[in-house]
């Protein structure tokens, strides 16, 4: 194989992998929390809602789920503007896609996690008297928060992976920045060979950072 | 919204290839990961790690970065592969390590005793995966393996990237030449839907009728 | 009890870790012998069991079963070598196991639990298999279940078609490992005369129990196991009465108050 390993570029250019990193994270994060809004919203609106509004969440549930982030991301970037005549930058019309994308994914997760609270806890709230609103805040939420963490933990780190998919619309993450060296240097393996472990190393680790996290929650 | 439905011929072509490239990915994935997951909870020690490594790397890095990695890397190992080819290779491979951890999750389910119960009447290796275990495995394996295919098909729209004429692509395509983006995102929207939703109707219904007959 | 030598354990040794499993056993068991293994859990009786099927391995010794070793096959050399799983199954063929839980294939009809090892292992076919899987379904009492699931059992029940499956192979020496310890106890009776039945029509067995008025009814042989090692075995009479072995009258004290 006629290939010399050559780095220089990389680390010429090593701030664009960096600070894509960060943006990246900054984007999951964003989008994460937009979408337990959303998908706590609606899951709650689902368990007490008529069969209207359980029809209407679960078809944006299934609409969402179904179709590639791909598809979303040039619907909202590309598509939303044509018929609104508005534009807005690319991170922010990524945000909303993933925002969008992560309630929908959430509200299922959600869901379990409200079902799977005992009875007894419920029960236990009404016989002291609260009301439906003091029991939601006080009994139901946070015992759902325990019970969902793990799959809180699992839905941000793939966000996380998602967040590549904004580079198709210009947005100066990791996998753009990755990619803008590939091009203007064709040090494909080496570019590749220093993204990839840090979407490795970043994904895992905040995979054990959340899961210590959770441990705390448990124990208490 | 009528011009769009003009353009379903042109996208139909793309959505063939859309169902080839999943096709021949689902199957791909299906004996490897079937193979390695089998391996990796019956196999000898020294396989473990590595298949383990294998399934948390590509689990790890996003689908986008392997396809640009495989597309772009493959040509300086002096492997020429087409367009489709490489893509179906980083998808296969991909979905592998997915596949691998449902076979797994499946695997594990099972509770030890079954296994040494089919030891103790004498029954090989083989015969034990074949009439003990696959038997009651295959429904804790098939809802989260349909889900897999789901993903199969929604990440194969990312060879549209790499050029591969998909339903993708072929949108894009269009939009390109009457520059009216929402109608033909929609359209291929409600398709990408269609056969994703058929498919995770099967796995629900499949779900529900394992639970009725065997429990 | 002369008879020929079943079952051969010599020197058997096994660690997990730091933990000495079995510490040196030496056992023989000859044809139509019903051995029953007492003593305290982690004292090693279960583990020996799971030695002789080789569910578990063991480090140092030997076992043979009707002659052959279980664990190894000779490498050339005198070098010892793991057997392989072709040749373990054809040995476990020959030796029968029941499980504490029981373990029917939950996918099978309780026919159908008997027959697997008769068709795939024996190579009957279908019909002869079906046949000898009805016969000891119903000699274990369970002659109206054919059709019916694990799932449709009770636990008692469930134990004798656990029972079935493993006599219908024919085999030299039956395993039992406390299996009635998962039982309601109104469950317990029907499956201990079941065992005494296969004891009284020859069957040789050797069985890990807590049922200590079983192993003085049954037993030809009861032996006392802890710390990995067999600290004394004899006569139920011998045994069970003893006023010598200090350890065993503490074991059957304890037993004695859980049963208050």
């Amino acid at each position: 194989m006629r290939y010399h390993l050559d780095f220089g570029f990389i680390w010429t250019h090593f701030d664009r992998l960096t600070w894509g990193l960060v943006l990246s994270l900054e984007l999951a994060i964003l989008s994460i929390f937009i979408g337990m809004v959303i998908g706590l919203s609606l899951a709650l609106a689902y368990t007490s809602g008529g069969r209207l509004v359980r029809g209407a969440v679960a078809g944006y549930v299934e609409f969402i789920r179904n179709v590639p982030l791909l598809l979303l991301v040039y619907l909202v970037f590309y598509g939303v503007p044509s018929i609104e005549g508005f534009a807005y930058d690319a991170t922010t019309s990524f945000v909303i896609t993933l925002s969008v994308y992560a309630g929908a994914t959430l509200v299922e997760v959600f869901r379990a996690g409200l079902a799977a609270i005992p009875r007894g806890l419920i029960d236990a709230g009404k016989a002291i008297g609260l009301t439906g609103w003091q029991r939601l805040i006080a009994v139901r939420l946070p015992t759902m928060i325990r019970i969902v963490l793990p799959s809180l933990s699992n839905a941000f780190v793939s966000l996380f992976k998602d967040t590549s998919l904004a580079s198709v619309i210009a947005v100066p993450e990791l996998t753009y920045g990755a990619q803008w060296i590939n091009t203007n240097s064709f040090r494909i393996i080496e570019v590749w060979a220093v993204t990839a472990p840090m979407y490795l190393v970043t994904g895992y680790g905040l995979l054990f950072l959340l899961q210590r996290l959770e441990r705390r929650f448990v124990v208490h | 919204m009528l011009f769009a439905l003009q353009s379903l011929p042109f996208l139909w072509e793309g959505l063939l290839l859309t169902l080839e490239v999943s096709a021949l990915v689902v199957s791909i994935s299906l004996v490897a990961g079937i193979i390695l997951g089998v391996g990796i909870v019956y196999g000898p020690r020294w396989l473990y790690w590595p298949i383990r490594m294998y399934s948390d790397v590509l689990r790890g890095i996003p689908l986008l970065v392997l396809i640009f990695f495989i597309y772009y890397a493959l040509p300086l190992a002096s492997i020429n592969f087409t367009n489709f080819v490489s893509v179906v290779v980083a998808l296969s491979a991909f979905e592998t390590a997915h596949i691998i951890e449902v076979v797994r999750g499946a695997l594990q389910s099972i509770p030890r005793g079954q296994n040494e119960a089919a030891k103790s009447i004498g029954l090989r290796f083989d015969q034990r995966l074949l009439y003990v275990i696959a038997p009651q495995a295959v429904r804790r394996f098939l809802p989260p393996w349909i889900n897999a295919v789901v993903d199969t098909v929604k990440g194969s729209a990312l060879v549209s990237l790499v050029g591969i004429v998909d339903l993708m692509l072929a949108i894009q395509q269009v939009i390109g030449r009457t520059y009216k983006p929402m109608p033909l995102y929609v359209l291929g929207a409600i398709m990408y839907f269609i056969i994703n939703y058929t498919l995770s109707s099967a796995s629900r219904h499949l779900e529900a009728r394992y639970a009725y007959i065997r429990e | 009890m002369g008879g020929e030598l079943v079952v051969q354990i010599r020197g058997v040794r096994k660690s997990f870790g730091a933990n000495q499993v079995l510490d040196g056993v030496d056992l023989d068991v000859h044809k139509g012998e019903v051995v029953v293994v007492i003593g305290p859990s982690g004292g090693g009786k279960t583990t020996l069991l799971r030695c002789i099927n080789l569910l578990e391995t063991y480090d140092e010794g030997s076992i043979r079963v009707d002659g052959v070793e279980v664990g190894f096959r000779d490498g050339g050399n005198g070098v010892r070598q793991p057997r392989r799983d072709r040749e373990l199954a054809r040995i476990r063929a020959d030796i029968g196991m029941v499980f504490q839980l029981f373990n029917l294939f939950p996918h099978l009809t309780a026919r159908e639990n008997v027959m697997l090892g008769l068709r795939k292992v024996r190579g009957l076919s279908a019909v002869e298999a079906r046949q000898t899987a009805e016969r000891w379904l119903t000699r274990v009492g369970l002659g109206d279940k054919f059709e019916s699931l694990p799932s449709q059992l009770s636990g008692g029940q469930q134990q004798r078609v656990g029972i079935a499956r493993a006599v219908a192979m024919g085999p030299k020496v039956l395993l039992l490992d406390e299996i009635t310890s998962a039982l309601d106890p109104e469950l317990v009776g029907e499956v201990l005369s079941v065992v005494q039945e296969l004891a009284r029509d020859g069957m040789t067995m050797i069985v890990v129990t807590h049922e200590m008025t079983f192993a003085r009814d049954v037993a030809t042989r009861i032996v006392f196991m802890e710390a990995g090692r067999i600290q004394i075995q004899g006569t139920p009479r011998e045994v069970l009465s003893t006023t010598g072995h200090d350890r065993l009258k503490a074991f059957l004290a304890r037993i004695e108050m859980k049963h208050h």
